[in-house]
């Protein structure tokens, strides 16, 4: 290893950066506060982040901006019926947010919350060498706190949107989410921008699903050209429960998910799938991990791309099964169409067993559209342009599909049909 | 030949066959029937020795022997042959490779010699044709691949290889097609003699037509409710269970 | 009742290791320990050309930056590189003018071994070239081959005899800077096998080399050079043994391939190193570097059955540079008790209509860990590139582990890459339908698990196929009658 002494990139970033005055617990702070003292932002040297590049984060200089939304527009709605929160750059704008709050439902901004309410923020997420993660907590803006009580139908769909506005912004966002013994909810996260370039927006959202608890989660991405999002779902599951999460990633020039999932109780489900549409010198990495920590559990994880001229995408989804976790049933599957030549992808499926009586599998293709069909169609009379977006439509249909949320559907549709042309 | 008294066995805790008795004697052919879910699978696992199953109660006498004492192998050595409802795929195993290992290991049981390559090609010539069963197929993986009648037959085929003392075929007729289901049950008329017996385990009457029992026993929930000839089949057919439950539960 | 897996796991670990014997012959060992003078003391021993030694000097140095890697999902106690002895060789280093020539005790050996050169030659037709601990004791065939203009030697001999062959390809695969392992070795080789096979040859036998571990302590760095020119054909067979003892051994070997336009070579490994005793004391590293460059039209095949080592780190790769060239990697590895294996290949596309093919088949028993770690790389130029990956992992026992890490890296839009991998437990409804069939439990899962190998040992040669079902079945089966 090179261990030459080179200028810590972190220790600069942070002198821009205000402490959170939240009220999370001191331990907790401190850990992250050693490990932003002891680290710099990873480089393509660490593992997890081989084929993704954070220099350009790393020199973001940030400016106090001002809050600037007066009014929201629906291209920031992604559901109107919904339960709606909106933050801008990290802080909650009490105008735009619902006030009228369902029976059984505790829903309000992180710092609103007591110590004792946020004595899980930072219990599962991984601090140590995590510098996002250490960044987030030692410095979180404020977030959305969401505790369901036991046994509660949730009717309503709740909506958190994010929007991020102004010039080299930086929002660390944090999120605390409990969903009580058997009850069930819905849950959709739209990350948007407004007016912004050179942003940063760093979000860690901690999920707990109870006992025979419910919880699906959409995600939307699409924040403008020139912005950067990294952001962290730490899930954990008790026994019974069942967790499925939709993460479409739409715009955006560096986004990196990390969705971290353990299974701590028997007899769960979980289903985790996602799309990523990428054109222009975007980059996109999805890093997903599933870890089966008890037996009788099934998982199925989805994720399909298509990138266009010099846009790279990078999954790498594990899957863990602990030792004595048996009878699990683990599938993962990766697809990816390159529709340009400068376009490029890297795949990183990974099963790690340690039980035998199992039954894991993952896959993992890329290649371009399939020609002969797109001759097929032009050969009924459909140009070439349509016979080829008919091709990608129906590639990542499959994966929209799995979105129950109709409203969820037809706002990615729209933005597809708005960002890409692509009809559906 | 084979004395099945007071059977009861159950898999995780639930009882399914509930003191079952049954007696075949050499040269005899008997047919179980029954609807779905009376335990008719159940008789087949538990007699060719699937560990899932817990025997709690009762005795089963094969040849002067107790079957119950011994191992699933040791089972098929002494004679007892059980023809798949769904014969298990094993991929990269040849067919032939592994037949030759099974009549190798069986007369190995017997304190026979090993088979010579020459006699045991034409042998599996000679009951190949038997069953219809292409020569090809001896060279694939273990029912990789084959369809359904092929799987059925191939079945049929090993039986004929292994030449048992008892046979039992586990639904051997669902999902045939005519044409297999006469070359099914004419492999196992030509295997008859007296000296072997087999237990049909079916659904339906139809493959009675071509495999004529002496014998005809109901099989519901775990017992053995009825007994009487072919002509029983054709009232099971013609009438349903229905008349059977009625009147078990009548007494 | 029945046989339970549980069983069958004791049984697997009571399964001791066939091959593990001694050889009594008094050795010429260098001091142990690593510096400049033990390299320039291999050197003079070798009466080696200059630029060969300042070769060693380089790597020596460039080794000394660089850190032993630790990606790998293995754990194990650094060797450490003062306490092995880099030089061992059998005494009595004279040639044999004949084969009634040689020690008695070495032909034991390799009796022992199952590779009697009397029975190779007269039988099988095989050209072995024995490489016990360092030096290269016995050549045969060379007539033959040399008829053919094929060179089969020595690496040692190579360089005295061919030392511009040597020279101009030794190197060009692997680079001396090119991993911690491969930087070593390049240090300190002493001996191992050079193959050169001229323009539109077709090499008429299997050419082989034993390679074995036998004095305590020592490393064994072999390295391989093996140059098919345009249009020829060889297929090049290689089987490892090491005694039982008690320490771990370092084996740093590097094997180097170069196929020329249209050429073709087809590699074969059979691997059986000590794996350790039961409580996972002793056995070999195996940390090994090899690969192989493909010109124009040119294929590259590794086949690999891997049943020993305490530790495996290894990768068979292919750099298919060539327009329309082809690599393929067949794998068998299998590991039971402590031992671990990291291993795979690396497919790397950079010329047009490039292909390569891979199928691993992982068997993991005992308390082992078994994992396969594979680079598919399209560079921006490989038009039409394809690849096929197929991973399966087997699972014995509930202690032991599988792993699959696919590293996939596709810049090329018109490339069409497959990767599929399964991991599962040996089937319980196989193992009954062979037990009504009549068939011990034992054989029940030799014969399952070969069936599931069979796409790998399809590709071995057919002696060495047969050695491979061996092999499986010594590692598998367990002793109960």
């Amino acid at each position: 290893m090179n261990d030459t002494i080179q200028v810590n990139k972190l220790n600069a970033f942070i002198d821009q950066l205000t402490k959170t005055d939240l009220p999370f617990s001191k331990d907790i702070i401190a850990i992250s506060d050693a490990t932003i003292a002891s680290n710099d932002f990873p480089t393509t040297r660490t593992e997890a982040w081989k084929y993704t590049r954070v220099g350009k984060i790393s020199s973001i200089h940030g400016n106090d901006s001002e809050l600037i939304i007066d009014k929201i527009s629906d291209s920031h709605i992604i559901d109107a019926n919904a339960l709606t929160f909106v933050f801008e750059n990290g802080e909650l704008i009490q105008q735009f947010s619902n006030k009228e709050i369902p029976k059984g439902l505790d829903i309000k901004s992180i710092s609103q919350a007591s110590e004792t309410e946020l004595a899980l923020i930072g219990k599962n997420v991984k601090l140590e060498k995590e510098v996002f993660n250490s960044l987030n907590t030692s410095y979180a803006t404020d977030g959305i706190f969401v505790k369901i009580d036991d046994k509660i139908q949730l009717e309503q769909t709740i909506q958190i949107i994010h929007i991020v506005t102004g010039e080299n912004t930086i929002s660390n966002m944090r999120n605390l989410i409990q969903i009580g013994r058997f009850s069930e909810a819905k849950i959709i996260f739209g990350y948007f921008s407004s007016e912004a370039t050179s942003s940063f927006t760093n979000v860690v959202t901690e999920i707990f699903v109870s006992e025979n608890a419910k919880l699906t989660a959409d995600k939307i991405q699409y924040e403008s050209a020139g912005n950067f999002h990294v952001s962290t779902e730490q899930v954990a599951q008790e026994k019974n429960s069942n967790f499925s999460i939709n993460t479409i990633t739409l715009n955006g020039t560096l986004v990196r998910n990390n969705l971290n999932i353990e299974i701590d109780g028997s007899n769960c489900e979980t289903h985790l799938n996602g799309v990523y549409l990428l054109k222009e010198n975007q980059h996109v990495d999805n890093h997903t991990i599933v870890d089966h920590k008890a037996p009788h559990c099934e998982s199925h994880e989805l994720y399909k791309g298509v990138i266009d001229d010099k846009a790279t995408a990078v999954f790498n989804g594990k899957v863990f099964v602990r030792k004595d976790s048996q009878k699990i049933n683990a599938f993962q599957s990766n697809a990816n169409v390159l529709l340009s030549d400068d376009a490029s992808v890297n795949s990183k499926p990974e099963l790690e067993i340690y039980a035998d009586d199992v039954k894991c599998s993952h896959g993992s293709t890329t290649g371009q559209l399939n020609e002969e069909a797109v001759f097929y169609l032009r050969a009924r009379g459909i140009s070439k342009k349509s016979a080829r977006h008919l091709m990608v439509s129906a590639f990542i249909e499959d994966v929209i599909s799995k979105i129950k949320n109709e409203e969820v559907t037809n706002f990615t549709h729209s933005i597809i049909k708005e960002q890409f042309g692509w009809e559906f | 030949m084979i004395k099945i008294s007071n059977l009861h066995a159950s898999i995780n805790g639930k009882e399914i066959l509930k003191g079952l008795n049954l007696e075949v004697k050499a040269g005899e052919i008997h047919a179980i029937m029954g609807p779905n879910g009376a335990g008719k699978s159940t008789l087949a696992s538990v007699l060719a020795g699937r560990e899932e199953y817990e025997i709690t109660e009762g005795s089963v006498d094969f040849d002067g022997q107790d079957l119950l004492e011994l191992s699933t192998e040791d089972r098929a050595r002494e004679g007892l042959f059980l023809a798949f409802q769904y014969p298990i795929e094993i991929p990269g195993v040849s067919n032939i490779n592994f037949l030759r290992t099974s009549l190798n290991e069986i007369r190995d049981y017997k304190g026979e010699e090993q088979i010579s390559a020459k006699d045991f090609l034409a042998k599996v010539k000679e009951k190949s044709a038997l069953v219809e069963l292409d020569s090809k197929l001896a060279s694939r993986s273990v029912n990789e691949g084959f369809s359904g009648g092929e799987k059925k037959r191939n079945e049929i085929f090993q039986m004929a290889m292994l030449e048992p003392k008892l046979a039992i075929l586990d639904e051997t007729d669902s999902g045939l097609d005519i044409d297999a289901l006469r070359i099914v049950a004419n492999g196992v008329n030509k295997l008859k003699s007296d000296k072997n017996a087999t237990i049909v385990i079916t659904h339906y009457q139809r493959l009675l037509d071509y495999i004529i029992p002496d014998f005809v026993h109901v099989l519901y929930d775990g017992r053995i409710v009825k007994s009487g000839t072919k002509e029983l089949a054709l009232e099971l057919e013609e009438k349903g269970y229905d008349w059977i439950k009625a009147e078990v539960e009548a007494h | 009742m029945g046989y339970t897996e549980n069983e069958l796991a004791k049984d697997l670990e009571n399964q001791e290791y066939k091959f593990g014997f001694v050889t009594d012959i008094e050795s010429d060992k260098a001091p142990n320990g690593l510096n400049e003078d033990i390299i320039r003391f291999i050197s003079a021993k070798k009466n080696e050309p200059e630029w060969l030694l300042d070769h060693r000097l380089k790597a020596f140095a460039t080794w000394k930056t660089m850190t032993e890697p630790s990606w790998a999902h293995v754990h194990y106690t650094k060797p450490n590189m003062q306490e092995i002895c880099f030089y061992s060789a059998p005494k009595q280093t004279k040639k044999y003018e004949s084969w009634d020539d040689v020690d008695p005790e070495m032909k034991e050996t390799m009796k022992k071994l199952g590779i009697s050169m009397e029975e190779q030659k007269r039988l099988t037709g095989v050209a072995v070239d024995f490489v016990m601990d360092s030096v290269s004791v016995a050549t045969s065939f060379k007539s033959k081959l040399n008829e053919l203009g094929i060179i089969f030697c020595s690496f040692s001999e190579a360089v005295q005899e061919h030392p511009e062959l040597v020279r101009k390809h030794m190197g060009t695969v692997v680079p001396t800077s090119d991993n911690y392992y491969a930087a070593l070795n390049s240090a300190v080789f002493t001996d191992g096998s050079f193959c050169y096979i001229p323009k539109g040859v077709r090499c008429p036998m299997e050419l082989s080399t034993y390679f074995r571990i036998n004095e305590g302590g020592t490393g064994q760095f072999e390295r391989t050079l093996v140059v098919a020119d345009e249009g020829s054909y060889v297929s090049y067979l290689e089987g490892c043994t090491a005694p039982q003892r008690d320490e771990n051994q370092l084996h740093a070997a590097v094997v180097e391939l170069i196929a020329l336009e249209n050429a073709e070579i087809k590699y074969s490994t059979v691997q059986n190193w000590y794996p350790g005793n039961k409580e996972g004391i002793g056995g070999i590293f195996n940390f090994v570097t090899k690969r192989g460059i493909c010109e124009r039209n040119a294929k590259i095949s590794w086949t690999q059955v891997e049943t020993g080592s305490a530790v495996t780190w290894k990768y068979p790769s292919c750099i298919l540079k060539g327009d329309n060239s082809v690599g393929e990697f067949y794998s068998v590895a299998v590991t039971n008790n402590y031992q671990q294996a990291d291993t795979g290949t690396k497919m790397i596309h950079l010329g047009k209509n490039t292909k390569s093919t891979i199928i691993s088949k992982g068997i993991s028993a005992g308390k082992s860990q078994n994992s396969y770690r594979g680079l598919v790389q399209i560079h921006k130029n490989a038009t039409n590139a394809r690849n096929f990956s197929q991973c399966d992992s087997l699972l014995m026992s509930d202690e032991c582990g599988a792993h699959t890490f696919p590293y996939i890296e596709c810049k090329n839009s018109s490339a069409k890459i497959e990767h599929e991998a399964t991991t599962s437990k040996i089937g319980e409804d196989q193992i009954f339908y062979c037990q009504q069939r009549g068939i011990h439990i034992e054989k029940a899962i030799s014969l399952i698990v070969n069936g599931y190998c069979k796409e790998v040992l399809n590709q071995l040669p057919m002696e060495f196929a047969v050695e491979a079902q061996k092999l499986l079945e010594i590692s598998l089966e367990g002793s109960v009658g």
